[in-house]
């Protein structure tokens, strides 16, 4: 029996007529990275926010490390050990770098409900912070302002963020959108480092990116999955050619 | 802001010291109406809690109410409503029970208010007060929109001494700035807290802060109470000040005017509704000597400011400080206010 | 209680409610669409009915006031949207919220200005000022009825214009699809005036018709907000169809509950408000 630590049965929703993900079975396997290919409107987004808690599906199942998590929020699916970042950058631009992981960091203390002594006197929360910016490559950057960032910069704030909360399982929704190609090598080089420490579950357009760093790969179009499987097999698999990496929707970088 | 430039501090601890140092001065200025301004301080003083308290929810949290002054009515009626008609009321018993009942109505108006946002939230706390505005002005008990009196200001002992003697303006007007200014360091300990970075977060992106793990319903309705319960004690202090109670306390037109008490001093900075409310005040004094329609150069004023000055007063302070400063990165020209934003040590 | 007593009670909630439904609908379009908060509204409604009351005394008709007087509400509309309201798209509705709301202390002290604080009533034109037998001992004022009437016509005919036409269609896109909006080939901002214009004067109009029913009185425009703030909660925000029933069922629930809980007379509608967020806090039909 694979060691599976996200697997999803027939996971669907639907917004009125519409089959965003149908049926979808998903296994990540503990320590893999798992990338998640498809043309647009293949149900990728609406995917991750099913897994992360964003969105309820409308049918099927999610079981994390053993236990169902389906319909969870987003918050309790985080405290779980599950960390998303956005495809679409979501900091928090008006705070410094240091600041943004902060509040990530701080979210694992046993409860922020704390009133009388100044956040910044807890020591744990601290070090956390630190590390995650050391890890996602933002360590000297702690006091810049987040939205002064460039756009590769705050890609990898994204991550920090995070990483500051300590999952075990990684949802990265297309974490090299809108980067060129130096910030890309760049952002593959980090997410190898995190496949030694964390399962990856990684929503890709960029090709060339996926087919380095990836395990195994899931192929969706419209909503279903056409092919899963080791990155050789699914390359060569007829299907997968005709429908994606062939036609009109192929996307190098 | 997590960080108060000194100098803001400063100019904080010189005001507060100016005004304890009322009774110097006081007739130097006003002449034979120094102790009617006095107690016209003391109630400008009680007002700077209640917007301090609103700033919370608006300028930290986000949270845009239009019913705050339900709870700085309620505090104002369960005095009345606790007071024995003809002696005073004891303190200890009637302030905790006023603030306990404020609380409680926070919680429970919070909990529904809650489950929206944005002009969601505000219209339905617009509503929840005038639910309690309209209640309050139809109940027999409460005295319908004649209002409630209450003849003598709580007593207040301490081991059966009479230390502050409420019936007494000056000792009302120092316990009113020692109210004034434990509220301000309580909302300021709050922002520091982590229970404040929070807050700032959900302002800043509730959605992120809620994919972090935190339960941000939760932290909302938290703010939520203790905004209001700090409303009650604006409130409490006002009821005891004027000896009276009635409905219109309670009506949006009185939570609108604490919101531009709020925007005139500054959002998002506590000290700027403080400066609010001395702002709206003596703009009040002055528009009220000219003509009875005071209100109307009042909304023209509201209007320039949201127009022109948007960070109130405290922000014209601030981008005062921060241009002497060298170094520092450009603020951008937003509407987030300088208080959601960190402000770098001083 | 007997049957035509509820029967008056029946076609007064549904009176009520419809004129609530002209009130609300421009509300819930003007935050719908373009995400604006103009607490203003209500006093949109207080200068239409003034308006009826004056330019009224003055020709002698109501007909003629309203005639004179919607275009002049659309006037109102125009010229606020363009130099105030304008200015907010983009920012934080708390400014919203502070300039309506300064917006609001102007005009009412305009008014005590210039037509001081004593309520004014406002004659029934003649042609509608009988009424009509319901039963044997029960008659209804025609004048009712008549506004009845023209609010349900209207309501048919912004559901047509709705789901019927391309501006229709532009108007449902809403505010987050301004591409979309535009690739239909219709100037954003010409339409947020347009709707901004239209939703002054539908509810200046119903100003103007509820003037002879309630009378003319300062602050008349606070309470109709505020109820039309419940309605959208109830209906949810940006849906006429939920503006129609939230405003049926408010008109309804005011009419019928103090006569049902006469002790929580005023409460009773901001009671029905609180369950539905409970229930459903986007509204009933978001």
């Amino acid at each position: 029996m694979t060691d599976a630590i996200l697997r999803t049965a027939n996971l669907s929703r639907r917004f009125g007529g519409l089959n965003a993900v149908d049926g979808v079975d998903l296994e990540l396997r503990r320590g893999e990275v798992h990338a998640v290919l498809g043309p647009n409107g293949a149900g990728k987004s609406t995917l991750v926010n099913l897994l992360s808690g964003d969105l309820p599906p409308s049918a099927g199942s999610i079981h994390y490390d053993g236990r169902e998590i389906t319909g969870l929020p987003a918050h309790r699916v985080s405290q779980l050990g599950i960390g998303r970042s956005f495809q679409k950058t979501n900091i928090f631009p008006g705070l410094s770098c240091d600041e943004n992981v902060w509040l990530a960091a701080q979210s694992r203390q046993r409860s922020s409900l704390r009133f009388f002594r100044p956040a910044q006197h807890n020591r744990a929360v601290r070090e956390l912070t630190d590390a995650s910016l050391a890890r996602c490559g933002l360590g000297r950057h702690g006091q810049r302002r987040a939205g002064a960032l460039s756009h590769g910069e705050q890609r990898q704030l994204e991550i920090g963020m995070v990483l500051a909360t300590q999952p075990q399982l990684l949802l990265l929704d297309e974490p090299m959108a809108g980067m060129g190609r130096e910030e890309s090598e760049q952002l593959v080089a980090l997410i190898k480092d995190l496949s030694r420490d964390y399962s990856l579950l990684l929503i890709e357009h960029d090709m060339d990116a996926v087919f380095a760093v990836a395990d195994r790969l899931t192929v969706m179009v419209n909503g279903r999955v056409i092919a899963s499987g080791d990155v050789a097999t699914v390359r060569a698999s007829r299907e997968v050619q005709e429908a994606y990496l062939g036609g009109a929707a192929a996307v190098g970088s | 802001m997590i960080n108060m430039p000194r100098s803001i501090s400063l100019f904080l601890l010189a005001f507060a010291a100016l005004l304890a140092l009322y009774p110097l001065w006081g007739e130097l200025a006003f002449g034979e109406r120094a102790e009617f301004f006095l107690q016209k301080l003391t109630s400008i003083l009680i007002l700077a809690i209640f917007a301090m308290s609103l700033d919370l929810l608006v300028g930290i949290s986000g949270m845009i109410s239009l019913g705050h002054a339900l709870f700085f009515g309620i505090a104002g009626y369960a005095l009345a409503l606790l007071a024995p008609e003809y002696e005073a009321a004891n303190f200890w018993i009637a302030l905790p029970a006023s603030l306990a009942i404020c609380a409680l109505a926070a919680l429970l108006v919070g909990i529904l208010c809650v489950r929206t946002s944005g002009i969601f939230f505000i219209m339905v706390t617009l509503a929840f007060g005038q639910m309690g505005f309209y209640f309050i002005n139809d109940a027999s008990f409460t005295g319908g929109s004649d209002g409630m009196y209450i003849m003598f200001k709580p007593e207040l002992l301490i081991g059966g001494w009479q230390l502050i003697d409420l019936e007494d303006k000056q000792d009302f007007f120092y316990f009113a700035l020692a109210a004034t200014a434990a509220v301000y360091l309580i909302l300021r300990m709050l922002i520091r807290s982590p229970f404040g970075r929070v807050l700032v977060g959900i302002h800043a992106n509730e959605h992120r802060v809620r994919a972090m793990g935190y339960n941000a319903a939760v932290y909302k309705v938290v703010a939520f109470v203790i905004a209001g319960t700090l409303a009650g004690l604006a409130g409490f202090l006002a009821a005891s000040q004027y000896g009276f109670v009635n409905p219109a306390q309670l009506g949006w037109h009185s939570s609108g005017h604490a919101l531009m008490m709020v925007i005139l001093g500054g959002v998002g900075t506590i000290f700027g509704p403080l400066l609010g409310a001395f702002a709206f005040e003596l703009l009040h004094y002055l528009f009220e000597s000219l003509t009875e329609h005071w209100l109307l150069p009042m909304g023209a004023v509201m209007i320039a400011v949201v127009l022109l000055l948007p960070h109130g007063l405290a922000g014209g302070l601030l981008a005062l400080l921060d241009k002497r400063r060298a170094g520092g990165e450009a603020k951008t020209a937003s509407d987030a206010p300088p208080g959601a934003e960190a402000a770098a040590n001083d | 209680m007997d049957l035509s007593f509820l029967l008056i009670q029946l076609l007064n909630g549904v009176q009520q409610g419809l004129l609530l439904f002209l009130v609300a609908s421009g509300l819930t379009l003007v935050f719908g669409i373009m995400g604006i908060i103009n607490l203003a509204h209500g006093a949109m409604y207080m200068i239409g009915a003034y308006l009826a009351w004056w330019i009224g005394a003055q020709v002698g008709s109501l007909w003629l006031a309203i005639l004179i007087g919607v275009p002049l509400m659309l006037a109102v509309g125009v010229l606020i949207e363009r130099f105030l309201v304008g200015t907010l798209y983009q920012r934080d509705h708390l400014y919203q919220v502070l300039l309506t709301f300064g917006l609001i202390l102007i005009l009412n002290e305009l008014q005590s200005i210039l037509f001081g604080n004593d309520p004014n009533s406002v004659p029934v034109p003649e042609l509608l000022a009988g009424s009509i037998q319901l039963t044997e001992n029960q008659s209804y004022p025609v004048y009712r009825l008549a506004v009845s009437a023209i609010c349900l016509l209207l309501a048919a005919g912004m559901y047509l214009l709705i789901s019927k036409t391309r501006l229709g269609m532009a108007i449902r896109a809403g505010a987050s699809n301004r591409e979309m909006v535009e690739a239909l080939g219709i100037d954003v901002n010409r339409l947020f005036t347009l709707i901004f214009a239209a939703g002054v004067g539908l509810t200046g109009f119903a100003g103007m018709l509820a003037a002879p029913l309630t009378s003319v009185y300062p602050g008349m425009g606070d309470g109709v907000l505020i109820i039309c703030f419940v309605v959208v909660v109830i209906g949810g925000i940006g849906s006429i169809k939920g503006a129609f029933f939230g405003a049926m069922l408010v008109g309804l629930v005011s009419t019928f509950g103090p006569v049902l809980l006469p002790t929580l007379a005023s409460v009773v509608v901001y009671l029905a408000m609180a369950l539905v967020l409970l229930v459903k806090p986007r509204g009933l039909f978001a």
